[in-house]
């Protein structure tokens, strides 16, 4: 066990939207709304998460894989690692189509990683025998590119949706990706302040599982205890950031231990035991419960989270607002961002805008809305 | 004089400003004004700003005298370290505000969020007032010192609490008037609750007319609910926290 | 009854030599005499500040360790022991002052420095040219420079920096942990040596406005008299995070310190707590913290913005933080730093050794290529002109003395700060007490101080065949250790000595 890790520290701004009557937004809209806050960066990083944005692949998993160097690993030709990564693929999984990330290159950008994608799906049989499901398997074929190939590192994989990301201020990341090219129905946007240069493009946030995608502000006090947790479970924390952890943390408590989503929003955000006390038995008992099973889940400090899944969008902040956190909507559309003006410069005149209380979700579900 | 701040950084935006009211400007109307950060910070002096949109964080730190109107909602950090003057917001305003405020007045027309008037001091004649006219998150009035603050919870549901939880925790002077009841267990442990008396009420009722001439709230209606008044049971809250 | 707390003191009274002048019950502060036909000491009430000793004309008073035994136990020494009955009386926590005295390993003691022998000359400071001058504050990374008539002209104005004459400053410490005349003193000696004083959290005091040319002001999590006015007094701005006697904790002036000039200056009313809150509440995040260090600059035309902070254990990434943040100079205040009061608990528990840390974080800002965007202030344990030299070359721009700056104004070390009776007038705020502090007087012992220290330092850097503190800094080629690990020698990125 590698007890001399050195946790990555960041503070940021984010934004999100989403349509819940899937209704496509363009990449423009959520680059405008984050570069408001471009005093909440740094130019150390800036990404984005987008979905439902390749209808046409919806059903493949779209691997967005970036060649470059990486902390820690020998650095070696990329297209080296570009070949070894696609044999790979092509042993693993069926690969119907695979190509460059459209990117235009600007002067606020002068370097990036190769960067490719691959819409796959999992091969007929590979799962025969095993007790994987799909999704398994792609983590496993995930952890296998990002652990066991030197220089490539995938950074989504998520089924019609994608993470764009690099080193820079977000709009400028978002002009890279040409990102007005794009259309989905829910985007995240985060702009990084690290206290440290990652110098690294995976580093930059969103971090990504699956359809899962996590941006994050603030920084998590609890984190060695998290991570430790985490660790028993057999989750390798290789990014030692705080938005690796609550990503893990709801992969942990949502997708392998089957726990409602407000429930895992209960856990992370614990309510106090002043509020427990107060309440009538069966709620009491179950909150009681959930502290005292998921303590080593509690994330203590402040933070403003996004959790973008695919069939909706999750904020929340914690548990004595720590971190700003505002949402508003309109029409079928919510916002969620660290600043009101961050959304009124995409949406001036909201219906609706309030600040969500400390620790209590806003859970917007495609299809529903507002649950 | 009026300043388009549409996609105006905020630096040159703030510098306008100041070389403005240099110049002699009374008045200066801020228009288009979408997340600006420090408007009126350290501002000294007696010039009006009016301010259409919403500002960004840090609204009028450590200003110490002019009168700033805004038409629309702010955000976090509003009043700062304020030491005198005057801001109406004719929304409502997000966290932090009036921490450390020592002079002058903070007039909110919607909810205001956590921590407000946290350790808000009074000195001499300087007695800082903040008024809200809707809800508050926790937090409100957090180790609070001096001046007043004031809760109207105009336009808050049925069955919503007023303020959040944690209400004065620390505070060790000033006063508070909540218009309706807060639950006790809700409050920190250093407060007490009362009825204001006569005296008391006539003092708030000034500042309250005041309040409602600037943002348009109904005097007579406000008054027509109760209020309670929530002070500090003592100045040293923790004087018998340590072993000397 | 206090029957359970033995004395840590014996006061002897020597009967014969004692003239009854009484000088010792004027003397003390914390009520150790009486006086029926001849002197009565309480030795329970004495805290070994030795006032009575240096002002008994007759030499009469010595002051002893208390002879009397508890049987030992090493798990269970009897300063723990003490802890434990007087909280079981008092159901309180545990009060001290001063910095950590708990024996853990001094860094310092265990480097050495570098000299000129044959094959390269040392300097003699005395009759040759030696510079001590330092610039605190924020330097580009590169000039634009234009020649006009022949003259190198800059194109572009350098932001505001810190001139000192002296890569040595004094502390922050506030109006109210410490006393006026002994502000008073810090500020006449800063101005009189060429460096700068800290204020603390409590504000400035009106008579010290004209000292602002010496003078870093401080904006903590208490906004105790901050104004406009006032961040616009000093030549830089502090904002003080943490405290390396206390991190994470917050501060507490109880009432009764709070007299009328101390309410003037914190701008609150007479007798109320002043309580500094353990965080800042307008910065809970690294971009909170850039949001208040433009909100100051804003305020202040862009005056130099200096954040203290606790040495804690991710200091590296924080400083880069901060240095990212936009701060101009980063204060690194490490666990053996002082305070007026602090929980012992937390003093002597929390919080890193300055050495480490500044290594640390000077090296990091090197990594990040940002070293150039902020000066660095090393405080927390520095204890003499060889202290200094080594915090310089492990990387420090600047020094920051608190409790060498007391001892020259008379302070004994007797750690009760936190009861407000300093007998010495240095940290109280009784009138009776602080009176016996003459501004003058302690103005003139601390520019000896850093008179002396100076002369030190630039034979350190004679002997080092450098003739300016510049090829000092971040030199930690210049620098052995002596009995440290390979592990700490890492850190320090100093070679053992014979290599």
């Amino acid at each position: 066990m590698d007890h001399w890790w050195q946790k990555d520290i960041s503070g940021c701004g984010l934004s999100g939207i989403i349509n819940w009557d899937g209704k496509r937004i363009s990449g423009a809209v959520i680059k405008k709304s984050v570069a408001l806050m471009h005093d909440r960066g740094n130019g150390q990083g800036g990404g984005f998460a987008a979905y439902g944005i390749y209808p046409e692949h919806k059903d493949h998993y779209a691997l967005h894989i970036m060649f470059t160097e990486e902390p820690g690993k020998p650095t070696r030709d990329f297209d080296d690692a570009m070949k070894e990564t696609e044999a790979y693929l092509d042993r693993a999984l069926a690969v119907d189509l695979a190509e460059d990330i459209p990117v235009r290159v600007t002067e606020k950008v002068p370097s990036h990683p190769l960067l490719r994608r691959y819409f796959v799906k999992v091969k007929q049989g590979s799962l025969k025998g095993t007790n994987m499901t799909e999704d398994d398997y792609i983590v496993s074929a995930v952890m296998h590119i990002n652990d066991k190939i030197d220089n490539a590192f995938v950074f989504s994989s998520g089924r019609n949706m994608g993470a764009f990301k690099g080193v820079g201020f977000p709009e400028d990341i978002a002009d890279f990706f040409m990102l007005e090219n794009y259309e989905g129905h829910t985007w995240t946007a985060h702009n990084r302040f690290p206290t440290n240069t990652q110098g690294w493009w995976g580093g930059a946030h969103p971090f990504t599982l699956l359809d899962w995608s996590i941006v994050h502000n603030g920084e998590i006090s609890s984190y060695g205890i998290n991570k430790r947790y985490l660790e028993m479970f057999g989750y390798k924390l290789a990014l030692l950031t705080d938005t690796e952890v609550v990503t893990y943390m709801f992969d942990l408590l949502v997708r392998r231990q089957g726990l409602p989503i407000s429930a895992a929003c209960m856990a992370v955000a614990a309510p106090f035991w002043k509020d427990i006390d107060r309440m009538e038995e069966s709620e009491r008992e179950a909150c009681e419960a959930i502290r005292m099973v998921y303590g080593p889940a509690l994330l203590n400090g402040p933070f403003a989270i996004l959790f973008g899944h695919g069939k909706g969008l999750i904020g929340m902040n914690d548990r004595i607002k720590l971190r700003p956190f505002i949402a508003a909507t309109k029409g079928k559309t919510v916002y969620m961002a660290s600043e009101e003006s961050a959304i009124r410069e995409i949406c001036p005149e909201p219906k609706e805008v309030w600040a969500p209380r400390a620790g209590h979700p806003v859970v917007v579900e495609m299809g529903k809305g507002i649950v | 004089m009026t300043i388009n701040a549409k996609d105006v950084y905020y630096r040159d935006l703030n510098e306008r400003v100041r070389e403005e009211i240099k110049k002699g400007a009374a008045d200066v109307v801020l228009d288009n004004v979408n997340g600006q950060r420090y408007i009126a910070d350290g501002l000294r002096g007696k010039a009006t700003i009016t301010i259409n949109g919403v500002p960004g964080n840090d609204l009028a730190a450590f200003m110490d005298g002019p009168t700033l109107i805004v038409n629309g909602n702010a955000q976090d950090g509003v009043a700062n370290t304020m030491n005198d003057g005057k801001i109406i917001i004719n929304g409502n305003a997000g966290d932090v505000l009036g921490y450390g405020m020592r002079g002058g007045k903070l007039y909110i027309k919607g909810d205001v969020g956590y921590r407000v008037g946290i350790h808000m001091k009074g000195f001499k004649s300087q007695v800082p007032v903040i008024i809200a006219g809707g809800t508050a998150g926790d937090f409100f009035g957090e180790y609070m010192a001096g001046g007043i603050l004031v809760l109207l919870g105009i336009g808050k549901k049925k069955n919503e609490p007023i303020a959040g939880g944690y209400l004065g925790t620390g505070m060790h002077g000033g006063v508070m008037y909540v218009r309706g009841e807060v639950d006790p267990r809700d409050c920190g442990a250093e407060v007490g609750i009362l009825e204001p008396n006569e005296e008391e009420m006539a003092e708030l009722s000034a500042y309250l007319k005041e309040y409602c001439k600037d943002t348009g709230h109904d005097y007579g209606r406000i008054m027509k609910e109760k209020f309670i008044k929530i002070y500090p049971k003592s100045s040293r809250p923790y004087g018998r926290l340590y072993a000397y | 009854m206090n029957r359970t707390m033995p004395p840590e003191f014996r006061v002897k009274i020597d009967q014969e030599k004692c003239r009854k002048c009484k000088r010792c019950l004027m003397s003390c502060s914390f009520g150790v005499y009486s006086f029926a036909d001849r002197v009565i000491p309480d030795s329970n009430k004495c805290v070994a500040c030795n006032r009575c000793v240096v002002m008994c004309p007759e030499d009469a008073i010595t002051i002893h360790e208390s002879p009397n035994v508890y049987k030992d136990h090493p798990n269970w020494p009897l300063s723990i022991r003490k802890n434990v009955w007087k909280q079981a009386e008092t159901g309180g926590v545990l009060l001290t002052g001063m910095g950590n005295d708990r024996p853990y390993p001094i860094i310092f003691d265990h480097l050495v420095v570098d000299a000129c022998q044959v094959t390269n000359p040392s300097i003699d400071p005395l009759r040759e040219p030696m510079e001590l001058r330092t610039f605190l504050g924020r330097k580009p990374d590169k000039l634009e420079m234009e020649m006009v008539g022949g003259k190198p002209r800059l194109k572009e104005k350098l932001p505001q920096n810190i001139k000192l004459e002296i890569p040595v400053i004094f502390a922050p410490m506030s109006f109210g942990a410490i006393s006026l005349n002994a502000h008073k003193s810090l500020a006449m000696a800063a101005k009189e040596s060429g460096t700068v004083y800290g204020t603390g959290e409590g504000g400035l005091h009106e008579e010290l406005y004209d000292y602002g040319p010496w003078t870093i002001v401080q904006c903590a999590s208490g906004r105790f008299g901050v104004h406009s006015e006032y961040l616009n007094a000093g030549v830089a701005v502090e904002i003080k995070i943490g405290q390396g006697a206390k991190p994470g904790i917050g501060g507490h002036l109880p009432g009764e310190k709070i007299g009328a000039e101390i309410s003037r200056t914190r701008m609150i009313p007479v007798g109320t707590d002043a309580l500094s809150p353990a965080p800042h509440h307008d910065i809970y995040s690294i971009e909170d913290l850039r949001q208040l260090i433009y909100a100051i600059k804003e305020a202040t035309g862009y005056k130099p913005v200096s954040v203290k902070i606790a040495c804690v254990h991710n200091v590296a990434a924080i400083a880069t933080g901060i240095v990212r943040a936009g701060a101009d100079i980063v204060y690194l205040d490490g666990f053996k730093g002082g305070t007026g009061a602090a929980p012992t608990q937390i003093r002597d528990h929390v919080g890193i050794p300055i050495e480490l840390a500044l290594a640390a974080v000077d090296d990091r800002l090197r990594q990040e290529g940002i070293r150039n965007q902020a000066s660095i202030v090393a405080a927390g344990g520095i204890r003499s002109s060889a202290d200094a030299v080594k915090a310089i070359a492990l990387g420090a721009d600047a020094c920051a003395i608190g409790t060498a700056a007391l001892l020259a104004m008379g302070c004994s070390l007797c750690q009760k700060c936190y009861t407000g009776n300093c007998a010495w007038g240095i940290c109280t705020q009784k009138p009776e007490l602080t009176r016996r502090l003459d501004p003058e007087w302690g103005a003139m012992r601390l520019n000896n101080l850093l008179r002396a220290w100076g002369h030190e330092i630039k034979e350190f850097l004679g002997a080092l065949g450098v003739n300016s503190v510049e090829s000092l800094r971040g030199s930690r080629e210049r620098l052995r250790g002596v009995g440290l690990d390979a592990q700490t020698l890492d850190i320090l990125g100093v070679k053992p000595a014979g290599r």
